[in-house]
């Protein structure tokens, strides 16, 4: 057993961050514990579920398979980085209307995912946003007000 | 903090992961995407002592051109569906790499993760069978080659010795009138096959069919050839009858382990109606082909 620590410098929504950690951290463990960013939530803990999903290096990634460790010197997106200030992004806004979420858990996954697949997919169809959504579970299972949301964001991004 | 504790050792060149690797031997893993190796981790199905964590080792990472194609084992099911390469020479990864989980995990997932984790029901080791591709194995005192058939041993379980790492992988290109098809059933989008199958076929200059391969994943403890069933179409011309022949030869070769979800019976139907449609499709994207050639 050991309980070496490692030194990592990681940027964070854009603010960097110096910490040092256990190898066996997780990475969703230390946004939420370390750097006190609860907006990234735990769901399963082992891939299956997305509600941890953040940006790593500009690409969604499950934080829960992924060491704290690995992330020096490296660039994290979370939820807490969507909004301007007060100003919801055209996703948030929409999910917020269309009434996206019932509980909340798998929404900033959904979020994070979501952010990304419309900023590549800029007109999509239905059957495209569902399958972009397989990747998060949403137990409350209100995929539909998801899917609204999310073409009502892209009708909106669209202008 | 779910995992056990481990050391965690950050392997800059090829050199340093390799050398880390003779040194512990069994005790040490790799750490590439650790898309299957972290959550067998957060589950404390593995506890390694010791990860070495080669992501940094950017020669491992990517697509190189040549008489074959050359994919790095740390390259990313991301840069391989971005890959025009890819997508001319072996549509059949193109046409696989959809079905691999979500773009989550596709994002940081790599291919000789995936194969050296050899897990029977993913689709890439049915590919590379199928493909008749090579595994390059090295270690700090040795560098060999093994083809994908003797790379995969068994559930989990690989040719690779506890001082080795899979670094790159070659696949050989088509001969001239081939097509490929690759088709899986799972229960949602990005779940594991419970059946998938990839099928290549390649038309003489005779128009009859010259070779064939015919792999399935999620159906056996390994991917899986299914020989006779490949054997019992050469020199045929490819049609239905031939085809369902053919699956129904696959079918009786398999011995399918079944789940919660899906029976013994149930995967064996599903693989024959798999391979009937893949075999199917391939034979017509083999005429297409040598249509456009002529």
């Amino acid at each position: 057993m050991t309980t070496e620590r490692h030194a990592i410098s990681v940027t964070v929504n854009g603010v960097r961050h110096d910490k040092t950690v256990e190898a066996r951290m997780l990475l969703s463990d230390f946004i939420r514990h370390e750097l006190l960013l609860s907006g990234t939530h735990v769901g399963c803990e082992h891939g299956v579920c997305g509600a941890c999903t953040i940006w790593f290096d500009g690409f969604p990634a499950r934080s829960c398979l992924m060491f704290a460790v690995q992330a020096d010197g490296h660039d994290i997106a979370t939820v807490e980085g969507l909004a301007d200030n007060d100003k919801l992004s055209p996703l948030q806004q929409a999910m917020h209307e269309a009434h996206g979420l019932q509980c909340g858990y798998c929404t900033p996954g959904i979020l994070m995912t979501m952010s990304h697949f419309l900023a590549s997919n800029p007109a999509p169809d239905e059957q495209a946003v569902r399958e972009a959504l397989s990747g998060n579970l949403c137990r409350c299972t209100g995929y539909q007000h998801i899917v609204d949301a999310v073409l009502l964001a892209a009708e909106r991004m669209r202008g | 903090m779910k995992p056990a504790s481990f050391k965690y050792i950050l392997a800059r060149t090829l050199d340093d992961a390799l050398a880390a690797k003779t040194e512990h031997g069994d005790e040490a893993r790799f750490l590439a995407g650790g898309q299957s190796l972290v959550p067998t981790m957060n589950f404390r199905l593995a506890q390694p002592a010791i990860l070495i964590d080669i992501n940094p080792i950017a020669a491992l990472s990517g697509v190189r051109d040549g008489a074959s194609i050359r994919i790095g084992a740390l390259t990313r099911y991301r840069m391989l569906e971005a890959d025009p390469l890819i997508a001319a020479r072996q549509p059949i990864l193109r046409e696989a790499l959809p079905h691999i989980a979500h773009p989550q995990i596709r994002n940081r997932g790599t291919l000789g993760g995936n194969l050296a984790h050899a897990d029977p029901a993913s689709e890439m080791p049915a590919i590379m069978l199928a493909l008749g591709a090579r595994m390059r194995l090295q270690s700090a005192a040795n560098d060999r080659w093994v083809d994908a058939n003797d790379f995969f041993v068994s559930a989990m379980e690989t040719a690779l010795r506890p001082d080795e790492m899979l670094t790159e992988i070659d696949i050989p290109d088509s001969p001239p009138g081939t097509g490929t098809c690759f088709m899986e059933v799972a229960r949602r989008q990005g779940d594991f096959a419970q059946a998938g199958v990839a099928a290549i076929v390649t038309l003489g200059a005779d128009g009859k069919c010259g070779g064939v391969r015919l792999a399935f994943c999620g159906v056996a403890e390994r991917p899986f050839h299914a020989d006779a069933a490949a054997q019992s179409l050469i020199g045929g011309d490819g049609s239905d009858d031939s085809f369902r022949q053919a699956a129904e030869l696959a079918m009786a070769a398999l011995n399918p382990p079944g789940s919660t979800h899906a029976s013994a019976g149930y995967q064996r139907h599903l693989a024959g109606v798999l391979a009937r449609r893949a075999l199917t499709t391939a034979h017509a994207r083999a005429t297409t082909e040598v249509r456009r050639d002529h």
